[in-house]
């Protein structure tokens, strides 16, 4: 059935037991919506440096933007900022493939999963919701922080 | 896995005959994925379309386009008759005094958005400003809340709003408090868009006229549905949309009573509105051309005409009949639905045929699409009254919305699908 493509096992999983869920300290916070359905995130990102050291998360929506803030903060909770953005562009170019892109699995792992979700139009703002939301807040902690220069 | 405990259901009555209606709607045919037959149970976002309204659109357009009212030839006059002949027919389905009330706008917000513009830049006694107060409700659709926020903005004017109970009708305890001497205009829907809730208009509009406020009715959810008689809701304005009521996009109507149409002055500049103009001034077309600036949605107007005799030869009464069973027994129906909670009333009394639901901690999203796998067509999110939501605390809903193609066993087939998507994320 095509909904098991949208509804890959490992996108319930993310859902049913989303990582790193809740708000906790952070340089900078921003609070997004999706207008169509409601659907909202607050999310904060705390940075050590050039890491990200936490991206935390309060969020009211579907399986699919559920299970993706979670696939973001196992993703890019660790990496530079600068290797986090690298995943949330190919992660954006794999949502904005209408069907037709794989995602590179290594640099994506789990989030390739939302390859299916790509066919569906009205559910790919859904799965971005908290990617945008990251770069969002990621660009502004970085503005209200000194250059760090390593 | 799923079960159909429909056939344990007898039939209802009072039904249409959906068979012979059904074939007049061609898009009820379509097929969509893996052979599912469409059940389409979106009729609060926009109607389908028989094939008369399509048939008059096309006649139209191959038979007698011209702009209306100001060419001598041929074709200018069948367009002219064709357009005032929709007049016709709206005014006789809605029981207005007269033709020359019916205002036709492009849908049901540029219908409530004028009323608010009208009353904006009106001398007194309309004059909407800084002491004046304007009254809503919390159940409203965006379209009905936004221009009186703008409004508010503009002229400092107070807005203020009907809460609503637990159950999902309009909270009257403070009438009294809310329509008071300074309320200029109160604004409501007849029936609710996503509670389904039809609202007590007698005892609103009873209190409206004693302080002297203007009523406004917003029937976007009443006119497809119900006989409609603006005589007998004693509101000074009613505003519908032609796409909930068979007919095609981009055509509404303001109905406004005469005196004030007079009265009041226009919003839109434009060519047809006029009697004569210099450089320096104008004066105006009386109403309803006063209100119609620009070359008018003319095909679209001659769409309503045609599906208002559609739904006139079936009868707004029987169509009313057939909504109110298969209301009964969808209310019925989905509480059987384990972790289902109705949004709104929980019986089919004062209620119309679109029905709100949550299903457990799953998201309306998710079971909009897995309806969508089988072919059922929902609508899921705020519906436009996002207030609604936050007075219950959900973050959106699933709505089914019935029309007079509906049939039982479409009810049965979302009952089914609703166990479905139970399953799917359980
Ligand atoms: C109660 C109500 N009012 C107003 C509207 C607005 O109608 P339209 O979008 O055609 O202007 C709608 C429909 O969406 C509605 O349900």
């Amino acid at each position: 059935m095509k909904l098991d493509s949208m509804y890959q096992e490992i996108i319930l999983d993310h859902y049913r037991n989303p990582h790193g869920k809740g708000l906790r300290d952070g340089d900078a916070e921003v609070h997004h919506v999706n207008p169509t359905c409601g659907d909202e995130i607050t999310l904060r990102v705390r940075l050590d440096g050039a890491v990200v050291a936490d991206i935390s998360y309060e969020s009211q929506g579907c399986s699919i933007s559920q299970a993706s803030a979670s696939v973001l903060n196992e993703l890019v909770v660790g990496r530079t900022v600068g290797d986090g953005q690298a995943i949330q562009e190919a992660f954006l170019e794999l949502m904005q493939s209408k069907g037709q892109g794989e995602g590179d699995e290594e640099l994506l792992e789990d989030a390739v999963a939302f390859a299916g979700v790509s066919k569906y139009p009205a559910r790919v703002k859904c799965a971005l919701l908290s990617w945008m939301a990251w770069k969002d807040a990621t660009a502004k902690a970085l503005a209200g922080q000194p250059v760090v220069n390593d | 896995m799923t079960t159909t405990s429909g056939s344990a259901f007898t039939a209802l009555t009072g039904l249409l005959d959906t068979d012979a209606i059904r074939k007049d709607f061609p898009i009820l045919q379509r097929v969509l994925h893996d052979g599912k037959p469409l059940v389409y149970l979106d009729n609060a976002a926009t109607s389908q379309k028989p094939r008369q309204v399509l048939d008059a659109l096309n006649a139209y357009y191959e038979q007698h386009n011209a702009n209306v009212h100001r060419g001598v030839h041929v074709l200018a006059e069948e367009a002219t008759a064709l357009y005032e002949g929709a007049r016709d027919k709206v005014a006789a389905f809605i029981n207005a005094p007269s033709r020359d009330e019916v205002i036709f706008t492009k849908n049901a917000s540029e219908s409530l958005n004028l009323v608010a513009n009208m009353l904006g830049w009106a001398d007194e006694p309309y004059r909407v400003d800084a002491d004046a107060e304007i009254v809503i409700t919390e159940m409203e659709h965006h379209s009905n809340i936004v221009p009186w926020q703008l409004l508010s903005q503009r002229t400092g004017a107070k807005l203020k709003w009907f809460g609503l109970t637990d159950d999902g009708r309009l909270d009257l305890s403070n009438i009294n408090e809310l329509i008071t001497e300074k309320t200029k205009i109160v604004s409501f829907t007849l029936v609710s868009n996503l509670l389904g809730t039809v609202n007590p208009v007698e005892t609103i509009v009873r209190r409206a006229q004693d302080v002297g406020a203007l009523v406004l009715i917003d029937a976007s959810q009443a006119a497809p549905h119900m006989v409609l008689d603006v005589q007998a809701l004693e509101a000074d304005f009613v505003a519908f949309t032609g796409h909930k009521m068979l007919a095609p996009t981009g055509i509404g109507v303001l109905w406004g009573r005469q005196e004030l149409l007079e009265d009041l002055p226009p919003f839109l500049g434009g060519g047809e509105m006029i009697e004569t103009v210099t450089m320096g001034s104008s004066t105006y077309a009386p109403a309803p051309h006063k209100f119609e600036a620009g070359t008018p949605p003319i095909a679209q107007a001659v769409g309503l005409g045609a599906a208002i005799d559609y739904l006139a030869n079936i009868g707004m009464d029987k169509i009313a009949a057939h909504e109110h069973a298969i209301t009964e027994y969808a209310v019925a129906r989905l509480q059987e639905v384990p972790d289902l909670r109705i949004i709104g009333p929980r019986t089919a009394v004062d209620r119309g045929a679109a029905i709100s639901f949550v299903l457990g901690d799953i998201h309306p999203h998710d079971v909009g699409q897995v309806l969508d796998e089988q072919g059922i067509a929902v609508r899921v999110g705020h519906h436009c009254a996002r207030p609604v939501c936050l007075r219950y605390g959900i973050p959106a809903t699933t709505r089914a919305s019935f029309y007079l193609y509906n049939t039982q066993a479409e009810v049965d087939q979302l009952i089914d699908g609703l166990h479905h998507v139970r399953n799917f994320f359980g």
